[in-house]
């Protein structure tokens, strides 16, 4: 277990760095700077402002430079746009945010998906069965970009019962619609896999082992049932919960949060080269770290897997 | 009084395509302490008349008929009522080991839950008893192979195993599903073997689900040949043995293998099985027999008893099947 947490590290770090160099090159490689704006800037001024943010040096010095300051003092750079803050001033003020309404609409995904699964495929074709699969389907359907409005549209400008917008600190009863938002296609997408594996489950020769021994249909499902039938969400978890605490833009734009969402998409259009590679980094690192824990979670569920 | 009796059993299984009939009109008895052999090839219904018995069908399976266990009518039977006589009166084993234990269970925990179940033993008990039954089925070294995940054991042991854990609340009845059909050839004769001696170790009725008749001959007081759904012999295996009284035990029978018969090819039965979507009136077997007369297609024979307690249903007379 040791071991294969030591190994993924080391296989996190030429992943990391790969990741680095190729969204550096990328987004240099897109036109347009961090400089440009409508009006023209004199030559001079751009030269300058090149210079002090080390822009005009090669690429190649460029990147080494940028990967140096974060081995060596964790510090990714001054934001380009945003003249007064470093780019860990972003992230420090934005990820607390889209973490917070992130791991709530995991929560719910998770509960309510796998609850849902479960029912629909405890009770196979049955009307249970059917409206999990139809609220699980609905759910998908409905990208978020519509089911954002139509929350507002009834709780805030019909019912006046929730905020249409604004994050305040986080605190109720704010990020309640952004969780809706944002957990609602992640729960169909765990219902649809739970009901799926857990049917799968429920049809295979152990589990009719269980049943010839007489075991009640709740020790059948809960205590041999359940655990297998997780394994495939869990796949499905570890990239899900990053996106979800990595935020949407959609929600983050939509609800106003000021969450990663919106900064990510500010500093692409913006070319703000050292916020853009800050969050590219941190989404990177994330994936990285909860791929490794989905894997352990795995190997606990399913002794077959060891570490 | 027979501890199983199975009366006119009907199972049909509802399918996108139609309905399947499995198995029709189908009744035999296991007395205490028996063995009984259901032949037939697969697809001939075999395992769904246990599966009906246990309530083990699919969801689109339907069972008819009775069932009857010590009296008592296992059909009609509630869930939880059905759940106290599985593994404690009749418990059951399958044919592949290799996925009839759970994976993700220790033995130990799969074992011990039916003794607390039933039996209301505490865990270190219900433990204790487990390891004892593991050492009767000759599994050496029970105690560190009950710690362990079904995927570390072999196959032949988790049959052992299964077997084990079948016997564990001592039941009457034990159905073995094809014991031995996913075991290599020297591990079969030792499953076997352990069935017949715990046959007569603990008295318990066995009922052996199987195609291979070399694993009956050895094994079983009875048979029951199975074919289409319907029963067409039935008699001492001895006697079904020595003189088949069916064109179908007689055509199973000599498309088993000898060595003590030169002949280079093997003998097969032509044709398929029927097509279970199909009503069919006569015969089953009818399209398949070389002894076939006119009323085989159009009426199902009645099955008579002949040389007392034997069973055939067949309109060719016995002399002429010689």
């Amino acid at each position: 277990m040791i071991n294969f947490v030591i190994r993924r590290i080391g296989i996190a770090i030429p992943t990391l760095l790969i990741l680095i160099a190729i969204s550096f090159f990328l987004m240099h490689a897109a036109p347009g700077g961090p400089f440009n704006s409508e009006r023209g800037v004199p030559p001079e001024v751009l030269a300058n402002l090149n210079a002090k943010y080390g822009l005009d040096q090669p690429l190649i010095v460029q990147l080494w430079n940028y990967i140096w300051d974060i081995i060596t003092k964790f510090d990714f750079g001054p934001s380009m746009v945003f003249k007064t803050r470093t780019v860990n001033d972003i992230i420090a003020q934005g990820f607390p945010v889209t973490f917070t309404y992130g791991t709530w609409s995991f929560v719910v995904a998770v509960v309510v998906g796998v609850s849902l699964g479960v029912a629909a495929a405890v009770n196979h074709n049955s009307w249970l069965d059917y409206i999990a699969v139809g609220i699980s389907i609905g759910a998908q359907v409905l990208p978020n970009f519509v089911l954002a409005p139509i929350l507002v549209l009834i709780f805030t400008l019909g019912l006046h019962w929730l905020p249409g917008g604004g994050w305040n600190g986080g605190h109720w009863p704010y990020p309640v619609m952004p969780i809706i938002a944002l957990s609602t296609s992640f729960m169909a997408s765990i219902a649809r896999i739970t009901r799926s594996s857990m049917l799968e489950v429920l049809h295979s020769n152990f589990i009719r082992t269980a049943r010839a021994k007489g075991l009640p249909k709740n020790t059948v499902i809960w205590k041999h049932a359940f655990k297998p039938s997780l394994l495939p969400v869990i796949s499905y978890l570890a990239p899900a919960f990053v996106g979800m605490i990595t935020g949407s833009v959609v929600v983050d734009v939509y609800f106003s949060t000021g969450g990663m969402g919106q900064l990510f998409v500010a500093s692409a259009t913006s070319r703000d080269y050292s916020t853009m590679m800050g969050i590219t980094i941190l989404y990177g690192v994330l994936t990285i770290v909860f791929n490794m824990l989905a894997d352990i979670l795995y190997a606990w569920i399913d002794p077959k897997i060891r570490l | 009084m027979s501890l199983l009796e199975v009366r006119n059993l009907f199972v049909d299984f509802s399918t996108p395509d139609g309905t399947v009939h499995a198995v029709t009109d189908v009744s035999f008895s296991i007395a205490k302490g028996e063995t009984l052999a259901i032949v037939g090839e697969s697809g001939s219904g075999k395992s769904q008349i246990v599966f009906a018995a246990m309530g083990l069908l699919a969801d689109n399976g339907k069972a008819r008929g009775e069932v009857l266990f010590e009296g008592r009518n296992l059909l009609a039977l509630k869930q939880a009522q059905l759940n106290n006589v599985r593994a404690n009166d009749i418990a059951m084993i399958f044919q592949d080991p290799m996925t009839s234990l759970n994976p993700y269970m220790r033995v130990s925990e799969q074992m011990t839950e039916v003794l607390v179940l039933h039996k209301g033993m505490s865990k270190s008990a219900a433990h204790a008893e487990s390891v004892r039954m593991l050492e009767a089925v000759k599994i050496p070294d029970a105690r560190s192979v009950i710690r362990r995940y079904p995927h570390e054991c072999s196959g032949g042991m988790r049959q052992r195993i299964m077997i084990a854990m079948s016997l564990l609340c001592r039941p009457k009845l034990l159905i073995a599903d094809e014991p031995t059909t996913a075991l290599d050839v020297t591990v079969q004769a030792q499953i076997m073997h352990l069935l017949s001696e715990i046959q007569q170790e603990f008295g318990t009725a066995i009922i052996l689900i199987t195609h291979d008749l070399g694993v009956v001959a050895g094994s079983c007081e009875n048979t029951l040949v199975l074919y289409g759904g319907r029963i067409l012999e039935y008699g001492p295996t001895r006697d079904l043995f020595a003189s088949p009284a069916q064109p179908y035990t007689k055509g199973l029978l000599s498309a088993l293998p000898r060595l003590d018969e030169d002949g280079e090819e093997l003998h097969t039965i032509p044709g398929n099985p029927p097509n279970m979507m199909l009503d069919i009136k006569g015969c089953p077997f009818a399209p398949r027999c070389t002894y076939r007369v006119a009323e085989c297609a159009e009426t199902m024979p009645p099955l008579v008893n002949f040389e007392g307690g034997r069973l055939r249903a067949c309109h060719v007379a016995i002399e002429d099947l010689k």
